[in-house]
């Protein structure tokens, strides 16, 4: 069971719907009991940073994604969803994160290049994780955003997109259960589709 | 590297699709959920709705087709026409719509996009303008092209910018249907103006006219209607010719 959560930051439906359309099992998180009865999380998100974590830590739901992340579990951020689960945001005030990943997000500035990155950019894979397998080398996905992960180790990123500079677009925890994609799957069509029925089959660690 | 996105842009009216010229003479061009499936089967790089009418009869934008295109469309959704509060805006993209366009509202109404951009984001606000080019000036409209304003073009786009819009949709009123290639100068007035993307739309009658348009300004993507209402014509083939040029365009 899929859990979607929450922390009233934006586009669950979407998420929601593309999970739906796959036929996979999903809940919506909305307090953090519902963390008993999922196997899975996924952690969407549009918006400011500030307001996310602070909507997280007034829903208590801080502690269990932390318990749920060490347990193993499969955690999935998208977008903003993956910009906290760095240590801290510098978007309008520097603000501590989930720390499920070393690193702090930061704003784009890709030179002569428009900010937000809108559109359709493709991947290049610094590792394998099971969360791409059968996905077209080469595909593009969608990407909305202005500010980034930039991680602290090289390790811990999975894909680089070039927008003016390169910047990690995946990035996964050193035991390789909590994964962040910066793009959206559910807004990425056939391959978006095919990461988050990946994401579904993966197991705990 | 970032693609050059095509973008079918579907005009709603009473619940259908409809087309004109020059934001008149509507025809009836459809369905406009199933319109959404075919685009969505031939991988276009998002969709824009333009409820047409919204403003002007004073109502909401009719959020019921997002809720509907959502469910089966998993790719960028746009929706604009009648979005006048902070309210409506919470309710389309509740309704699964990933940006609105504010046109009109915008006008009279500045505190709307700047609420909008803080609360829900730079990069799900719109701003939409609509052009009219009379003595070689660029005039700006609102109302669906019923309401001359008063203020220029550079104004209004570094007013908006300062309260957040994170992206423009530019639609030159002369072009819109005539189906003779996009403004070009219009597109390159705008881009230069500011540093978010810019998307736009009027005139498209070949792919030709797309390649041009990539090739002669800085524009990020490109909306069209008549090309695919009016003509042997889809985003598969559209999507050929600009590869053939040398567009960057999705690999799907």
């Amino acid at each position: 069971m899929i859990g979607i959560l929450d922390y009233g930051m934006g586009n669950l439906r979407s998420v929601k719907n593309s999970l739906d359309f796959l036929f996979l099992e999903n809940t919506i998180v909305s307090n953090p009991e519902d963390f008993k009865n999922i196997t899975h999380l996924i952690i969407p998100g549009v918006g400011a940073f500030p307001e996310a974590i602070e909507n997280i830590k007034n829903g208590s739901f801080h502690q269990p994604i932390l318990d749920f992340a060490k347990e193993g579990n499969p955690i999935l951020g998208i977008c903003l969803g993956m910009q906290l689960l760095a240590s801290f945001g510098e978007e309008v005030e520097r603000t501590a994160g989930l720390g499920l990943i070393p690193g702090r997000v930061i704003l784009m500035n890709p030179k002569d290049l428009t900010i937000p990155h809108i559109g359709w950019n493709g991947l290049s894979y610094l590792k394998a994780h099971p969360i791409f397998d059968g996905v077209k080398k080469g595909a593009d996905l969608y990407f909305v955003h202005s500010y980034y992960f930039k991680t602290e180790n090289d390790n811990n990123i999975l894909c680089e997109t070039t927008y003016g500079d390169k910047f990690p677009s995946v990035v996964v925890n050193d035991l390789g259960n909590v994964v962040g994609m910066q793009y959206h799957p559910e807004k990425s069509q056939k391959q978006g589709l095919k990461i988050l029925e990946n994401f579904s089959r993966m197991e705990k660690c | 590297m970032l693609k050059k996105r095509i973008i079918p842009t579907l005009l709603l009216r009473n619940g259908r699709m409809v087309k004109g010229i020059n934001f008149d003479n509507f025809r009836d061009t459809g369905d406009p959920i199933f319109a959404s499936r075919v685009y969505n089967s031939q991988y276009v790089d998002e969709l824009v709705f333009l409820d047409i009418d919204a403003t002007n009869e004073g109502r909401r934008t009719n959020a019921k087709i997002i809720a509907e295109v959502s469910k089966e469309c998993f790719m960028p959704l746009t929706i604009g026409g009648g979005v006048s509060s902070v309210e409506i805006i919470r309710e389309l993209l509740n309704n699964g719509a990933d940006k609105v366009v504010i046109n009109s509202a915008a006008y009279t109404d500045s505190d709307l996009i700047r609420k909008g951009a803080n609360r829900f984001g730079s990069q799900c606000i719109v701003l939409g303008i609509d052009v009219k080019k009379e003595d070689g000036a660029f005039i700006l409209y609102k109302n669906s092209g019923r309401t001359r304003c008063d203020i220029s073009l550079k104004d209004h786009i570094k007013n908006m910018v300062e309260c957040g819009v994170g992206e423009i949709f530019v639609n030159n009123i002369s072009n819109d249907g005539v189906m003779q290639g996009y403004d070009l100068d219009l597109i390159n007035k705008v881009t230069d103006l500011v540093n978010i993307p810019v998307i736009a739309c009027g005139g498209a009658g070949n792919f030709q006219h797309l390649v041009d348009a990539y090739k002669g300004t800085n524009v990020s993507g490109l909306a069209m209607a008549s090309i695919y209402h009016f003509g042997d014509n889809n985003p598969i083939r559209a999507r050929a010719h600009l590869m053939n040029n040398q567009i960057p365009i999705k690999s799907v």
